[in-house]
């Protein structure tokens, strides 16, 4: 006993597999999430929603629903819109965007199939269903514009008159004199690429309690987001509340995934309700409204063409996009911005010059669509990677020697594409080389041969990858949104020498919460298990905008390091004070003040918090600790700080049945600094599924009239555990310049790159029989048509 | 539709009586009558399996099943499971394998896991993802589960055959 303590070396959690110390609750059935909450007389709400695509709502009588059992109140979109103004979704940076007034609940006219007509409250959720069941609507139906195809013709009726046409919003890119480039090109492919429309089917349906208490003006609202500053902004415009009066809280949150950071007009008529009753409101989707009314997405038809030289260098990329948005530009972000995104980034990991991109987003009488997880990325990649192949495999190149020969070379940095995107600096070719040393490419290719000659035919796929994370205001804020760039994180020293950690990034179980308390513990040298983070309350910590854009750990984990830094400086001062010695000469490690040039301990960091929070009586009158700071970051050295990544895909065809089977995935990928591989590796796998949901499964259908086919789980299909493959990932790691931490964003590269690996995966495997699909999803009968199977 | 069915059963070890209309599934009356939150409800189609409970020992979904049908029935959830102690290795393998993400269809998964974790031989990498087959996870990809799975299964199965060399 008493033996000398060794001195301790300066420790870091930033690289380290730190399991998350939330998800022991959620392990344990304690999660708390919206629909778990229950609150005194509160009342729970159901919806009438529109059998129709579109029609006029002729009557509407809720005498019936009124007198049934539990009924507490009713209203129509008049009713509510005395407590919601309506809002109208466009972005001033998008020159000539436009979109239409949209009400909470519909007024007059509904525009898709399940937008609400009216509101029913009760005292239970069932009580309030069997209302809305007796709600008397009497509809004119008006033609539906589904096909987007045929949404601008003269003949298509106009969704919005007032509008003047379907068109929401066009842009161009043209770099210029690149019909001469095309003339010029030894091979010039061209494709069509369809992509269904889909959705992002969170196991948690969207769910909401709103709370007004009209004694204080003041509204909270439970809400499953992943953006509470925003909707605290929005709530407090919209029903004309002091934003200091509204709350917002996100507890746990059962996935997103980009479907929960919108203004949802349901979500609008809670919180409406809400303040016309003054009774805690309850909400929560069931899955056939989830599925008809949760945003959808990547509608998109792509023409497009690739020139490429003798030697196979590209050329020239040219594209065509349509897409369709339904009747509304969703708020506060915008429909347009996903087909913004093709535009930006189609061919964008491959060094060419000359582009020209034509973007056209029509409305239609269908669910709205607006961003999901990698908005727009699995277009562009699947489109660029598609024609990337088809190429090579008309100049009889390997594709990963075709990427090789064309993707940025990594020491061509910064680097400006030619839709003018800013690169700061990517690894485009090192992660081709690693992901071929992972695959063993060359065996794969050699047992590909070998087994197509036993007519057994296997595909190998591969997709490059960029990914837009780290956003600047160039996203919204530029535009007018009011939706925050930047975030804060602020630190409280507790007198245990615990630290508290507060937080405007948000969780939904990508680990945002570990992830800052490693960078916090990290800053200020103190166990992660001393780190406790607080996240999800707009009423207690500092403002910021959330989840989304892959902005976690490069925008809030940097603010959470500069805090750190700032609170260990604090903390050493104070030491410095207490022992009367230059705090240049120590240092907190491990929860104890050492000298910094022996790792020595001299003073414990809880003994330090307990005289700066108890005794401050025994310090010098100037000293005043200071045990509590923020510290904001935004990112402004890049619009974006994108990542790169490479992924392949291994699959076996069946030519008779259409089947395809998932054999393996392979992903490497650049996000910069790792903060913890576990929670990085989770994200690429989890994307990678979804990405693959996208190409083989998952599509919304509608009949001409816009009916929706599959509002059910068990019609529409997404990625379940017998399908999906195991995953081999690998990493590069380039810091970003644009922060101390160098982390940039990991959240949505799986989804950007899986749907065209998986594609190239199909063609490769169908090469034998002169057979090519592009129409997302690749289901069994899309394979046996293309096959020529059945007609 | 108002007439009231009453019910006796054993939830998580204790006798519980309740009137219950008979459209109420066994999902509602755990969570809105028992404030037993961790089972959810999905996509009240048995599809996605985040309600699955244990009833009389077999895994069943709560959405499919209605609660005036457990008249005298045995039912456990994850709480009840947690508490027991009866999966604490499963959900130290999940944690530390970080087989969760939004923890939203996690006590289905545990739950569903139950029913293969005591096979011998150990259940195999394909049988795991077979048997998760009724299990909608939209997070994780599958992969972390079926490997938090498989190392339960198999550190189970080694821990039975040390007791049985031992006997």
């Amino acid at each position: 006993m008493n033996a000398p303590v060794p001195g301790l070396a300066p420790t870091t959690y930033i690289g380290q597999d730190t399991p998350r110390a939330n998800a022991r609750r959620l392990l344990a059935g304690r999660g708390q999430y919206v629909d778990d909450l229950r609150l005194p007389r509160e009342l729970h709400a159901a919806f009438v929603r529109s059998p129709h695509a579109h029609a006029r709502i002729t009557r509407l009588d809720l005498s019936p629903a009124r007198k049934s059992r539990g009924v507490f109140w009713c209203g129509t979109g008049a009713d509510v819109a005395r407590a919601v103004s309506p809002w109208v979704a466009t972005l001033t940076h998008f020159k000539g965007m436009k979109s239409a007034p949209q009400y909470a609940v519909a007024v007059d006219r509904a525009t898709w199939q399940g937008e609400a007509v009216a509101v029913i409250v009760a005292q239970t959720r069932a009580q309030a269903e069997d209302a809305a069941q007796l709600v008397e609507v009497e509809y004119e139906p008006l033609p539906a514009v589904t096909d987007m195809e045929t949404a601008l013709d003269a003949a298509t009726p106009v969704i919005h008159p007032d509008l003047g046409d379907n068109l929401a919003f066009t842009r161009g890119v043209d770099t210029g004199g690149v019909a001469d480039v095309f003339a010029a090109a030894h091979l010039v492919v061209e494709d069509t690429f369809r992509f269904g429309r889909h959705t992002g089917v969170c196991l948690e349906p969207r769910a909401i309690t709103a709370d007004y208490n009209p004694s204080e003006n003041q509204l909270t609202v439970y809400l499953a987001n992943q953006a509470p500053h925003m909707m605290r902004d929005i709530f407090a415009k919209h029903l004309d509340i002091p934003e200091a009066n509204v709350r917002v809280i996100a507890r746990d949150v059962g996935g997103s995934f980009g479907i929960k950071v919108h203004v949802y007009p349901d979500e609008m008529a809670i919180v409406g309700v809400a303040k016309l009753l003054g009774r805690p409101i309850r909400y929560s989707a069931d899955r056939l409204e989830s599925m008809s009314t949760d945003i959808h997405a990547r509608e998109h038809r792509v023409r497009a063409k690739m020139g490429v030289d003798r030697d196979g260098r590209i050329t020239a990329i040219e594209i065509d996009d349509l897409t369709g948005i339904g009747p509304y530009s969703v708020y506060p972000r915008t429909s347009a911005v996903e087909g913004n995104q093709v535009v930006n980034l189609t061919g964008a990991a491959y060094d060419f010059r000359h582009y020209v991109a034509n973007l056209r987003v029509v409305f239609q009488n269908k669910t709205p669509t607006c961003q999901y997880r990698a908005v727009g990325h699995p277009i562009a990649m699947a489109v660029a990677e598609g024609l990337v192949d088809h190429a090579a495999q008309k100049l009889g190149i390997d594709p990963a020697e075709f990427r090789r020969r064309n993707l940025i070379a990594d020491d061509n940095y910064p680097y400006t594409s030619a839709s003018g995107m800013k690169f700061e600096a990517l690894s485009h070719h090192a992660c081709l080389d690693k992901l071929l040393a992972l695959m063993d490419y060359p065996a794969l290719r050699a047992e590909q041969k070998a087994l197509r000659a036993r007519g057994i035919h296997r595909g190998i796929g591969l997709a490059a990858l960029i990914e837009v994370t780290n956003p600047s205001a160039a996203f919204y804020g530029v535009g007018g949104a009011r939706i925050s760039s930047q975030d804060g994180c602020t630190l409280r020293l507790e007198p245990t020498g615990w630290v508290t950690a507060q937080t405007g990034v948000t969780e939904q179980g990508q680990g945002t919460e570990a992830m800052i308390a490693q960078v916090v513990a990290s800053a200020v040298g103190i166990p992660v298990e001393h780190v406790r983070v607080i996240t999800g309350d707009t009423d207690t910590g500092p403002y910021g905008g959330g989840t989304w854009a892959s902005r976690g750990a490069g925008i809030g984990g940097e603010a959470a390091l500069l805090a750190g830094r700032e609170l260990k400086a604090n903390i050493l001062a104070l030491a410095g004070v207490i022992l009367n010695r230059d705090a240049a000469g120590l240092d907190l490690r491990r929860a104890q003040i050492v000298d910094a040039a022996t790792g020595e301990p001299v003073l414990p960091l809880a003994e330090a918090a307990r005289i700066g929070q108890y005794r401050p009586d025994t310090l010098p009158r100037e000293f005043q600790p200071q045990l509590s700071v923020t510290r904001q970051f935004g990112q402004r050295d890049w619009p974006f700080v994108f990542t790169n990544g490479i992924q392949a895909s291994y699959v076996e065809v069946d030519p008779d049945t259409g089947f395809v089977k998932l054999l393996k995935h392979w992903m490497v990928e650049d996000c910069g600094t790792i903060i913890n591989p576990l929670l990085v590796d989770e994200q690429l796998r989890g994307g990678i599924a979804q990405g693959i949901g996208a190409a083989l499964w998952e599509e919304v259908l509608y009949d001409a009239d816009g009916n929706l086919k599959n509002g059910t789980l068990a019609d529409y299909l997404v990625p379940m555990a017998a399908e999906m493959p195991d995953m081999v990932l690998g990493h590069v790691e380039t810091p970003t310049r644009s922060s101390e931490l160098g982390a940039k964003g990991a959240g949505e590269a799986g989804t950007a790159g899986a749907p065209g690996a998986v594609m190239n995966a199909i063609n490769d495997a169908l090469l034998p029989f002169n057979a090519r699909v592009t129409e997302m999803p690749f289901t069994p009968e899309r394979l046996l048509r293309a096959l020529g199977k059945i007609a | 539709m108002n007439q009231l069915i009453n019910v006796t059963l054993k939830v998580n070890g204790t006798e519980v009586s309740r009137p219950v209309e008979p459209r109420t599934h066994l999902i509602d009356f755990l969570r809105n009558e028992l404030a037993l939150t961790g089972s959810h409800a999905g996509c009240e189609h048995g599809v996605c399996g985040a309600c699955t409970v244990l009833v009389d020992g077999e895994i069943v979904r709560g959405c499919l099943t209605l609660a005036c049908q457990l008249d005298g029935a045995d039912v456990v959830t994850v709480e009840g499971l947690t508490e027991s102690g009866a999966i604490a290795d499963l959900q130290t393998a999940f944690h530390l394998r970080n087989a969760l993400q939004c923890g939203y269809c996690t006590p289905g998964m545990l739950v569903a896991a139950t029913a293969i974790l005591g096979q011998q031989p150990p259940a195999t990498r394909e049988e795991i993802r077979e048997h998760l087959s009724g299990n909608y996870c939209r997070c994780t990809g599958y992969e972390a589960i079926v490997d938090a799975i498989e190392e339960t299964a198999k550190a189970r199965a080694a821990g039975r055959a040390l007791a049985q060399e031992g006997a």
